[in-house]
């Protein structure tokens, strides 16, 4: 039984369930250490804080990805999603219509979309591989439909969120989509791990059918989950058109591979039941680290880009790994 | 006619049918077949010739998703065998040389098998969840396709190496004899020995299978190097149809079309079960999607639409529980169902 309780303080030794998190946790701080090391101006605490600035719309949808990983499906149409967010938000914006409507409009279409997938995926029985590419393609078929050019956003909302700095005091900043993804992380790790919806999500994912025989809401769980991950996905769409003040159909492509990357490098398990979503803010952190280093090394080509990131990736699962491995 | 109308393969049949009929209205003449200077011309023959490097991907996929796996990386295998290849031949002194174009392909596709293994050896030997073990590889091996073809396109102009995407050999367009080799020779394998019975039941339960004396590992390194095998053989076709090398977008997204045959096909992703025959009629149904979408004349912007919907169509007829649902057919426990779609795929 995968067990929800909060942090068992008191006990000598480290339960083994959060060795995962830990080592992930160790290995990041060693990988900021080395580019503290090797580059100038890197051991900052603002560098951290631009991990969290550039990656902000990332983590977002991360979360979303947590809770579905958590009940043992996949969401691939996370990156489609957040493309169709930042389309329909330009082009809305662009007839005209007050930003607030658009962030409401565009929230709910990404959670009906979900909550379309998870229906299909539950009532239908069918693979949420196969539901949710289909979603992939329909969102990015959307996207090319209301246009194939990238549609600049001027509206003075959407300005004002891109470039207002909140000062924190010894010269470091974070934009308001860092407190936005803050508040999206707390909320989420408080329903997971203190809610009655949180405990049915990971005991869907540990077993539906002991789930289903003890009586569990299996189907609105499920339903719930494909929902936030949509949901979480508009959201990170909206971050990602503060960011890039565009829209564009060809945004996030790719974005799910790395929004599940980071899911599983944080520690969860993509059998479901296992895994906390502090380790998946950990996946977004190392992921991020890694192209802040590609960023400081400079001069690497972009091919040479590729196969260091795959290297780093690789460097980093194998240590992992074989941390994890030694301590059981 | 019951049976026949709960066989796992009717209804992908029957879309493949209906993709098919759609085009007859479209296209004059599009069954007709003909030979034309001793070649085997016509739609139906092109929609097999093009389709086959998804063919070929899709059957490797399909014995890696057998085991429980996946593999994200064909993309990029498909990418580099074909870099590799054309690298090779466009150094040659005589491009046209049989002996020099032959060393090209073995040496593309003995790496297509390394790459293969090394996936291989992540799953099975370090033990990262498949994902993430060729999620690696998928990111860091188009950087190396790139690194070898130096970011641009490498041209080749050799008739030995055109033979194996366009060429023809009997009649037949060379690619569906390879295809037709591979499928025949894995079923062979799979089916007439017991290495289909082994692959079932380490992608049923992989601890189940090592206690009971099979080697997991060995199985399941097996099956990686097959599938890049398998992505070698299909990125050699894909850069030999158009003789060029492109290290960008060769096989790019390859791979979710590949594991979209697989399940089309009939083969869970939870593994402990597959169907060749379903693969490949899966793969047609993408490649005849992918030939009607032209035939017909849908706009360019909302061809993704038309596939999602196609698949959406496809899936939810292919799932019992939306043919129970919406036909209201004959009301079987639902309880009943898996074990004797399990009887099934045993006599398959």
């Amino acid at each position: 039984m995968t067990s929800t309780t909060g942090p068992l303080a008191g006990r000598r030794t480290l339960p083994r369930k959060y060795i995962p998190v830990l080592v992930t946790a160790a290995l990041f701080m060693a990988m900021f250490v080395a580019g503290g090391i090797r580059y100038d101006g890197f051991a900052t605490g603002q560098i951290i804080l631009n991990v969290f600035i550039d990656n902000a719309f990332l983590l977002v949808v991360a979360v979303g990805m947590a809770f579905v990983i958590l009940t043992g499906g996949i969401d691939l149409s996370v990156g489609s999603v957040v493309a169709l967010a930042t389309m329909i938000s330009a082009v809305l914006l662009q007839h005209g219509w007050p930003a607030y409507a658009v962030i409401a409009l565009v929230l709910a279409i990404g959670a009906v979309l979900g909550l379309g997938m998870g229906a299909i995926i539950h009532y239908f029985e069918i693979q949420p591989f196969i539901v949710t590419l289909a979603g992939m393609f329909l969102a990015r078929g959307l996207c090319y439909t209301i246009g194939t050019d990238s549609i600049s956003i001027e509206d003075a909302t959407f300005t004002a969120f891109a470039q207002s700095r909140i000062e924190l005091g010894g010269g470091m900043w974070v934009s308001p989509s860092v407190l936005i993804t803050a508040v999206v992380v707390l909320a989420a790790a408080y329903v997971l791990h203190y809610t009655r919806l949180g405990r049915n999500v990971y005991a869907t994912g540990g077993s539906e059918q002991s789930a289903l025989l003890m009586g569990l809401p299996v189907a609105r769980t499920k339903i719930a989950v494909y929902t936030i991950s949509g949901f979480c996905s508009a959201l990170g769409g909206l971050l990602l058109s503060f960011y890039m003040l565009s829209g564009y159909g060809l945004h996030a492509v790719g974005m799910e591979l790395d929004a599940i990357a980071a899911v599983v490098i944080g520690g969860t398990l993509l059998t479901g039941g296992t895994g906390y979503l502090l380790g998946t803010v950990l996946g977004v952190l190392v992921l991020g680290l890694i192209q802040t280093i590609i960023s400081f090394e400079g001069t690497l080509s972009s091919w040479w880009t590729k196969i260091f990131i795959g290297l780093l990736l690789f460097a980093f699962i194998l240590l992992q790994r074989l941390i994890g491995a030694r301590r059981r | 006619m019951s049976r026949f109308l709960r066989h796992r393969l009717f209804w992908p049949a029957v879309i493949l049918a209906a993709l098919l009929l759609l085009n007859l209205v479209f296209t004059d003449h599009f069954f007709s077949v003909e030979i034309k200077d001793g070649h085997l011309y016509g739609s139906l023959v092109d929609i097999v010739r093009f389709g086959a490097p998804l063919i070929l991907v899709a059957l490797g996929m399909t014995l890696v998703i057998a085991t429980g796996g996946i593999d994200l990386s064909v993309g990029s295998v498909v990418a580099i065998s074909g870099a590799l290849a054309c690298l090779r031949i466009s150094d040659l002194g005589d491009q046209n040389s049989t002996g020099g174009v032959l060393g090209a392909v073995v040496l593309a596709l003995a790496l297509s098998l390394v790459l293969g293994a090394w996936n291989g050896f992540l799953v099975a030997g370090i033990g990262i969840q498949p994902i993430i073990a060729t999620l690696i590889l998928m990111v860091a091996g188009r950087g190396l396709a790139q690194l070898v073809t130096d970011g641009q396109i490498i041209t080749v102009n050799s008739s030995p190496y055109k033979l194996i995407g366009g060429g023809y050999w009997l009649t037949l367009p060379f690619g569906i004899i390879i295809v037709a080799a591979v499928l025949a020779l894995t079923a062979f394998l799979t089916r007439r020995l017991a290495l289909g019975l082994l692959i079932e039941s380490v992608g049923g339960n992989a601890e189940a299978s090592r206690l009971a004396g099979i080697s997991a590992r060995g199985v399941l390194m097996m099956v990686y190097a097959f599938c890049g095998l398998c992505a070698g053989v299909a990125g050699l076709m894909i850069s030999s149809n158009v003789s060029s090398a492109d290290g960008n977008n060769a096989g790019l997204w390859i791979e979710l079309d590949a594991i979209l045959a697989v399940v089309i096909g009939g083969t869970p992703l939870a593994g402990g079960r597959f169907s060749l025959s379903g693969t490949v009629l899966g793969a047609l149904i993408i490649q005849t999607l992918t030939t009607t979408i032209y035939s017909i004349g849908v706009p360019p912007e909302t061809t993704l639409l038309f596939k999602a919907l196609v698949v959406t169509i496809v899936c939810l007829l292919q799932s019992p529980a939306f043919r129970e649902k919406v036909f209201h057919r004959r009301g079987r426990p639902t309880s009943a169902r898996p074990a004797a779609e399990e009887k099934a795929t045993v006599t398959a």
